[in-house]
């Protein structure tokens, strides 16, 4: 099947579009309006599976704004789509379309829910047009509408006084580190007279400016992807926010972690193997300084998830933790870049952003119902909830043991991969991984007994079971979730391999527009 | 020296952004900060596109002559209307916090737990 260029963007459009009609549609009627936003997503997902088919099979595919062919110097906006893109995509296209089915019961009680949806779907288009633009001004643009839109999400309820401190918080660091990535593109852009991606990734010299632009876009992005020591706005604005809300955030925070790949693997793909100070090439000096983040992230978000006595907060520093695995594997495939179990390594690194999006989707999805059942997220209040609520305590359960890594469920599909190649590296990096991992486990069960087992007690005795849309969109998930754990070999070989190879062989995505001209 | 004084200007908005962001508790000065920090960006972009005697990039009934660079102001604009919306919701903010927390010092705003 061929599809027309225009399509990748739709994908964007489509979002943006619907943001501007949803408060129309909810001049009509409510239950109208959750449809329409429902079906606005559901249709910009298939646009979404189209495409990756396509690019899937046909390679890179890029489509110009405002002209056919690309003319030089390039000023045209460049929309260019690899495997890698599609890969993010896919993520957020599923989680945005789950956190919406959820909201239609979880926010029911809420007023202004046509701002709330406007929101949802303005961050959707940020997200995508993150993940899908060529062009680095682009980028920026698309990285401050998402920053705005979560912003304005996070303080959704405004009458609670944490929910709009988490919000300026949040407001601050993005704003900042949007600031930080334009100035960087500035120092780029003064250099090499360009703003396309892959034009600016042929002409770069690794100049001190390019090293200053490097860094600059590094710590903004990584800062915006909730890594420590930038992560303390990650458990305010995830424990503040409204479950649903937390679930798109945690796909917004991976369209972050994108732009790190992308900047590093393509936009500085040329400079990676430039030998610096003492025979050691830019390349192992990266992926050593992401790897040791990457390891402090693994152990302080297990430690302080130990420590946690609200529910919602638990999970977020164990998002942090999940975080660091995946940069561990990122960074591991960066040290090893052009070997095989670098290869193994980067494959586990981006296999690991989809289960972790996943699995930690599914925890704030089942601490949001017992928020909706109960009132209450403090772990210390919370008592024998499995009596009442059935389904959500196996969704919970399918959700600890993946984010803990257990064999049949698809953590563990990641993070073996994570543990045999980080093993070759340094065996330390490996135990770490392996120890911090069982930690994770103990953390949840910790979390399991406290507010699933326990004795009956008279205050939740008449606790529900929460409404079917809440219940369909966890289960969506878990079954996602168990059938990456039972087949992964359909998922590495179908998109993660692709995506991996899409980042190593950075020089086809730089000759597909340099090329054209 | 003297064409390299909208640079200097550029690093010390920056720097100034980043010392208010930083050190001060009241938060309105926090986001005037944000906002120094934001100028500095845009004069640098803007510092980007000049040439020496340049005009405006017009074409219509233009004198002729050198011509400033249209990219950069392009991006500037764009920069500048992205600064107002978050300006504007982060004062939206400030409003909300000075309504839970009856003050605006930093150090009295912490409700989330550590």
């Amino acid at each position: 099947m061929n599809i027309p260029d225009y399509t990748i963007a739709m994908v964007v459009a489509i979002p943006l579009l619907g943001a501007f009609l949803t408060p129309l549609v909810s001049k009509i009627n409510d239950k109208i309006r959750n449809i329409f936003v429902i079906l606005v997503l559901a249709l910009n997902a298939g646009l979404v599976f189209l495409l990756a088919s396509e690019i899937l099979t046909k390679g890179i595919k890029t489509y110009i704004f405002g002209a056919k062919d690309l003319t030089f110097p390039i000023v045209r906006i460049l929309f260019e789509v690899d495997a890698m893109s599609i890969f993010m995509a896919i993520i957020s296209s599923i989680l945005v379309l789950i956190a919406v089915i959820y909201s239609w019961a979880f926010m029911k009680e809420n007023t202004g829910l046509d701002k709330y949806y406007t929101l949802i779907l303005l961050l959707t288009a940020g997200m995508l047009g993150m993940v899908l633009t060529g062009d680095m001004f682009n980028f920026f643009v698309f990285l401050e509408i998402s920053s705005i839109a979560s912003c304005a999400l996070i303080a959704f309820w405004t009458d609670v006084g944490e929910s709009v401190e988490a919000g300026f918080k949040y407001i601050v660091i993005s704003s900042m580190g949007a600031l930080f990535v334009l100035f960087a593109v500035a120092l780029l852009y003064g250099q090499y007279n360009a703003l396309n991606i892959a034009l600016l990734s042929n002409l770069i010299q690794y100049t001190f400016l390019d090293k200053i632009a490097l860094v600059l876009l590094i710590i903004a992005l990584a800062m915006k992807a909730g890594i420590v020591p930038m992560h303390m706005w990650l458990p305010d604005s995830y424990g503040s926010a409204p479950s649903s809300v937390t679930v798109i955030l945690v796909s917004a925070t991976l369209a972050s972690l994108y732009g790190v790949l992308r900047v590093i693997f393509t936009l500085y793909g040329n400079a990676l193997s430039t030998l610096i100070r003492f025979d050691i090439s830019v390349n192992v000096l990266i992926g050593w300084f992401i790897v040791a983040l990457a390891v402090i992230s693994i152990i302080i978000g297990v430690t302080m998830a130990l420590i946690q006595s609200d529910f919602n907060r638990l999970i977020a520093y164990g998002a942090v933790a999940e975080i660091g695995y995946m940069f561990l594997g990122i960074g591991a495939g960066i040290v090893a870049l052009g070997t095989a179990y670098g290869k193994i390594a980067l494959n586990g690194g981006i296999f690991h952003i989809m289960n972790d999006a996943l699995d930690v989707a599914l925890l704030f999805l089942v601490a949001g119902s017992i928020y909706y059942a109960t009132r209450e997220t403090s772990l210390d209040k919370l008592c024998g909830l499995a009596r009442n609520m059935k389904y959500t305590t196996v969704f919970f359960i399918i959700g600890l043991l993946a984010i803990a890594g257990m064999p049949p469920l698809n953590g563990f599909a990641s993070k073996i991969l994570i543990y045999e190649s980080t093993f070759q590296i340094n065996p330390i990096l490996a135990i770490v991984a392996i120890l911090c991992s069982i930690l994770l486990l103990a953390v949840f069960v910790k979390v399991f007994f406290s507010a699933f087992m326990g004795p009956k007690i008279s205050k939740y005795s008449d606790v529900k079971e929460v409404p079917k849309s809440m219940l369909i969109s966890m289960g969506i998930i878990a079954s996602i979730i168990v059938f990456i754990g039972l087949f992964p070999d359909i998922i590495i070989s179908n998109i993660v391999e692709p995506a991996s190879n899409a980042l190593i062989g950075y020089s086809e995505y730089v000759s597909q527009v340099v090329g054209g001209l | 020296m003297i064409y390299n004084i909208p640079y200097i200007a550029v690093a010390a908005l920056i720097l100034l952004g980043l010392y208010a962001l930083i050190f001060k508790r009241n938060l309105i000065k926090m986001v005037i900060g944000i906002t120094l920090i934001e100028s500095g960006v845009n004069l640098f972009l803007i510092t980007l596109g000049y040439r020496k005697d340049s005009i405006a990039p017009i074409y219509t009934s233009s004198p002729g002559g050198t011509m400033a660079f249209p990219v950069p102001q392009a991006l500037t604009l764009t920069s500048i209307v992205i600064g107002v919306a978050v300006l504007a919701l982060m004062l939206s903010l400030v409003v909300h916090i000075y309504r839970h927390y009856a003050t605006l010092d930093v150090s009295k705003i912490r409700r989330l737990k550590e």
